[in-house]
């Protein structure tokens, strides 16, 4: 949320340093540089560009070199899923289920669980076992996807593919438990965000537009013209029809449109242009029937469109249906405020909370060069000496989901159970696709680090060494959905499960992590009992940051 | 759940001496600090609907802007809840009507930020800094307020309920969090005494965290055992209190009962962004007002006593369109209404000059104009309830327009 604020003043800046050397000071800068410790500079990556090492991890980079797996993380197709992942999210669904036919369910269990509430409220059954069918149902849709992101983030070795979902996805979040979003999040996540992540901008960008997730998330599926009357005509009109009330413009996503996902919130547009982008995107709408029936996820309605003369961004815009929409995208993604907005988020993400404004400029150019491919943008800034100096090297406090993820990864066990990870990323304020607002999470230290927060991470770690959190057991035994109780128990650490064989072996920790773990610490950790060792390493103060 | 904690922690607490015996103010529970005064701040994020929460039912052009959506008038099934004749407040706060008709609730309404974004995040990040316009503004007005008040400053002096430290009480001067629902006051692995004096161990002296994690672990500790209330044991046979704003209520009332060290508190609450079929006497924002309502009216009584010294506010970044959007909600606007709540509070009265509602008069044509600003609000209130003087209040609220108006807003 702290950018610069003049676009265009730093776009200057950026185009003339550009021109006038800012080779030579990077060169410069390199120069009076001391080589970095290669095991420091491994932990590094492995850190910023993934979710912090395995078993294993450390020796592999070191082997490879720091170059040679960044270039491998900007393509992840070349290295292969290990096969426990692969069959594990065939098993999950996730990959191959048709969103429509999710949708479906999902509408027919939700319809079903509120008449079986409504029975039993009138007490005429006591208890059917239905209804808990039609629970598990929309509980098994929401947790499927959960668990397909927390097991590709655990053991996929695509570790920037999957840091970069997750930036993406939060880019232009959706919130999951806004109605019929909690069966459309997970296709959001595999169609429109996945396949783009290292692609162009422009494409991600149309992509989130069409889905059925934004689209019902921000309210555009229902936005129109101000005099449309739905009452005329064709069958696909029935949704807003069925919303009994009066048809009309809703600038929900227009303005985030242009506020979040492209020129920010100083990217110099008016409440007029929120408004006349708004009327450009009316008709942009999906139907739910049709998504159920079949798989359709977009629609044009042109009936619904406001065909009237529009200014925006200082451009007169005559009536041309969609294209207009799709022309608005193109604008947005090609402009230098955006690409200012994209590189700063990007900066601040793998360099520091306060990225230096010279490397944020240099990225902002090389988007615009390329035209808003993200891959060679990336390669831009994995490379600078910026995202590749010691000075930078474990400044960034992680986030709730980079802790519980990094700490699983280290650890090593098998996570069967992911609800205690859920419930721990709940309590620390970071619910998975639990963010309400579009603007998603912040990844600062200023936003995550405060006392009680602290403890709790604390709390998790320790619980997670000493086996006392339930995650190796088959979350299918316990016959329940994801309902907020049973998570939060399984999560606080305090039932006292202990299983012997999960608490883990500090050693094995300390050579997982490596020189990320000062000497302090292992000192401490030494003078302990061996029971606590392990606890210790992964609630040190070391481990809170990346 | 919330006594099993309990007797958990005090089985915990009885065995363990926790290493904090250098801080000897843990023991000085019952010694208040300068000012006894208490003041709670709620904020609802995503821009609450405020003229449908104070509704100008009787003007014409109401009815007008929002034909699918405006309250009817008191008396209709539904209807608004009389203020004084020409205000109406929303059904679904029925429970704060006896706070009304007793004079402790209080209205501002055409109150709101200067500043014309229409960014939620902006103009969050504007009421909670208290520097509209300016984003370079890192700590909040509350934790300056909290500087500025004299006395100790302990970790459980300024409670913000939730997982993450908000911007309002970000800054210098030492705040806590506390986890909402259950969870906030319920014994963690740190209690136990083998752990706890490892992790204590790690965390001295440690060049980033000390002082973070030495807070955690007072706040905490003063939070389990204030956290203790008789009343509420008694009561847990009868049905337990509905989920969410109310339950939270409850807790905070009986910690800041329990622990006199307590003086300020920041409860955030979402939702209120209602672009879509957002109701009215019934419908989506009703049940989001109903139980906010409840929680005040909890919050309120169980304080007891305390209430007399206590000031609520409930504010939030901007209000939405006078007119209905499209999609029988409403767009984000401009002016809104602020709520004032306290045992002596000028209330029954609807304070500020109303800007109205008439076509011509609406802020760039579309939205309640703003004739308050909040800060005023704020600043009334630090100075007549909290007794800040005006170099505290120059530092707590910088760069006020001038002329800084007061709103008189407690009974004489």
């Amino acid at each position: 949320m702290k950018q610069s604020t003049s676009c265009m003043r730093t776009f200057i800046a950026a185009a003339l340093s550009l021109a006038l050397g800012a080779s030579a000071s990077s060169a410069t800068f390199e120069a009076s540089k001391p080589t970095p410790n290669p095991e420091k500079m491994a932990l590094h990556v492995l850190n910023r560009i993934g979710y912090g090492p395995k078993p294993g991890d450390l020796q592999l980079v070191m082997n490879m070199g720091v170059e040679q797996y960044i270039q491998r993380q900007l393509h992840p197709e070349s290295i292969p899923l290990p096969s426990a992942l692969s069959n594990r999210l065939a098993a999950l669904g996730t990959e191959e289920s048709r969103v429509g036919d999710v949708l479906g369910q999902f509408i027919a269990a939700r319809k079903d669980a509120k008449e079986e509430k409504k029975d039993n409220e009138s007490k005429t059954m006591a208890q059917d076992p239905a209804q808990e069918s039609a629970r598990e149902i929309i509980g098994r849709i929401a947790e499927n996807t959960a668990e397909a992101r927390l097991a590709r983030a655990i053991d996929s070795p695509r570790q920037l593919e999957e840091v970069m979902v997750d930036f993406w996805f939060n880019h232009f979040n959706v919130f999951a438990n806004k109605g019929i979003d909690r069966a459309l999040v997970s296709s959001y996540e595999r169609d429109a965000i996945r396949p783009n992540v290292f692609g162009n901008f422009r494409t991600l960008l149309g992509a989130t537009a069409k889905h059925p997730a934004m689209l019902y998330y921000l309210d555009n599926w229902m936005s129109t013209a101000q005099d449309y009357q739905p009452n005329r005509g064709k069958r696909f009109r029935t949704d807003l029809q069925k919303s009994k009330s009066p048809s009309g413009l809703n600038e929900n996503y227009a303005r985030e449109l242009m506020e979040l996902h492209t020129l920010g919130v100083d990217g110099g547009y008016t409440q007029k242009d929120v408004t006349e982008l708004a009327r450009m995107l009316t008709g942009w709408t999906f139907n739910q029937r049709e998504l159920v029936r079949r798989n359709t996820q977009f629609t044009f309605n042109s009936g619904a469109h406001d065909a009237g003369r529009k200014i925006w961004l200082g451009r007169e815009v005559t009536e041309r249906g969609q294209r207009e929409g799709e022309m608005a995208l193109d604008v947005l993604a090609m402009h230098p405020a955006t690409a200012h907005h994209l590189a700063y988020k990007l900066a601040q993400y793998f360099v520091s909370d306060n990225p230096p404004e010279a490397l944020v400029n240099r990225l902002a150019q090389r988007y615009l060069d390329v035209r808003g491919e993200i891959r060679p943008v990336l390669e831009s800034l994995l490379t600078s000496p910026e995202f590749l100096d010691e000075a930078n090297v474990g400044v960034k406090f992680k986030t709730p989901y980079q802790f519980v993820l990094s700490a699983s990864r280290a650890s090593a066990l098998p996570i069967n159970n992911i609800r205690p990870l859920l419930g721990t990323l709940t309590q620390l304020g970071m619910p998975l696709y639990g963010s309400v607002t579009p603007d998603g999470y912040k990844n600062t230290e200023a936003a995550w680090l405060n006392p009680d927060a602290l403890t709790r991470r604390i709390g998790f770690a320790t619980a997670l060494a000493s086996g006392r959190l339930p995650v190796d057991k088959s979350q299918e035994s316990s016959g329940q959905g994801m309902g907020k109780k049973q998570i939060e128990k399984q999560s606080d650490g305090m039932q006292r499960v202990r299983v012997d064989s999960q608490v883990l072996d500090a050693g094995a920790l300390l050579k997982t992590l490596g020189d990320s773990i000062s000497t302090r610490t292992r000192e401490l950790v030494k003078g302990n009992p061996e029971k606590l060792q392990a606890s210790l390493v992964l609630g040190s103060p070391d481990f809170m940051r990346q | 759940m919330l006594r099993r904690h309990f007797l958990q922690s005090l089985a915990l607490s009885a065995g363990i001496m926790l290493p904090f015996s250098r801080h000897a103010f843990a023991i000085q529970v019952q010694e208040p600090g300068p000012t006894q005064k208490k003041l709670v701040v709620i904020m609802l994020r995503g821009a609450v609907d405020g003229l449908n929460v104070v509704a100008p039912v009787g003007d014409n052009n109401y009815q007008h802007l929002r034909p699918g959506i405006h309250l009817t008038r008191p008396g209709s099934e539904s209807g608004a809840l009389n203020l004084d004749g020409y205000f109406g407040m929303h059904p679904a706060l029925a429970d704060l009507q006896p706070l009304w008709n007793e004079k402790k609730l209080a209205f501002i309404h055409s109150s709101g930020s200067p500043d014309n974004t229409r960014s939620h995040f902006d103009a969050q990040d504007y009421m909670e800094t208290a520097t509209p316009g300016r984003k370079s503004t890192q700590d909040g007005w509350m934790n300056r307020l909290l500087a500025a008040l004299p006395g100790e400053k302990f970790p459980t002096r300024s409670l913000a309920i939730g997982a993450v430290m908000p911007r309002i009480l970000s800054g210098s001067a030492v705040a806590t969090t506390l986890a909402a629902g259950a969870a906030g006051t319920r014994a963690s692995l740190l209690d136990n005494p083998a752990i706890g004096n490892a992790f204590d161990k790690m965390y001295e002296g440690q060049a980033s965290y000390a002082k973070q994690y030495q807070d955690a672990r007072v706040a905490h500790k003063d939070i389990m055992s204030a956290s203790m209330d008789k009343t509420e044991m008694q009561a847990s046979n009868g049905a337990p209190l509905p989920s969410g704003f109310p339950g939270d209520a409850s807790r905070l009332a009986t910690l800041m009962k329990n622990d006199a060290k307590i003086q300020m508190a920041f409860i955030a609450l979402g939702g209120w962004d209602t672009h879509v079929n957002q109701g009215a006497g019934t419908g989506k924002l009703a049940s989001l007002l109903k139980p906010l309502g409840q929680g005040l009216a909890t919050l309120s009584k169980q304080l007891g006593s305390l209430f007399n010294d206590t000031t609520i506010i409930v504010m939030s970044e901007f209000g939405r369109t006078a007119r209905e959007n499209g999609t029988g909600g409403t767009d984000h606007g401009h002016g809104n209404v602020m709520w004032v709540l306290g045992g002596q509070v000028a209330g029954g009265k609807v304070h500020g000059r109303w800007s109205g509602i008439d076509n011509s008069g609406l802020y760039e044509g579309r939205d309640l104009a703003i004739t308050t600003d909040f800060r005023t609000v704020l600043a009334s209130i630090s100075e007549q309830h909290l007794r800040l003087t005006d170099a505290q209040l120059n530092r707590v609220f910088p760069n006020m327009p001038k002329p800084d108006g007061r709103l008189a807003l407690f009974a004489a």
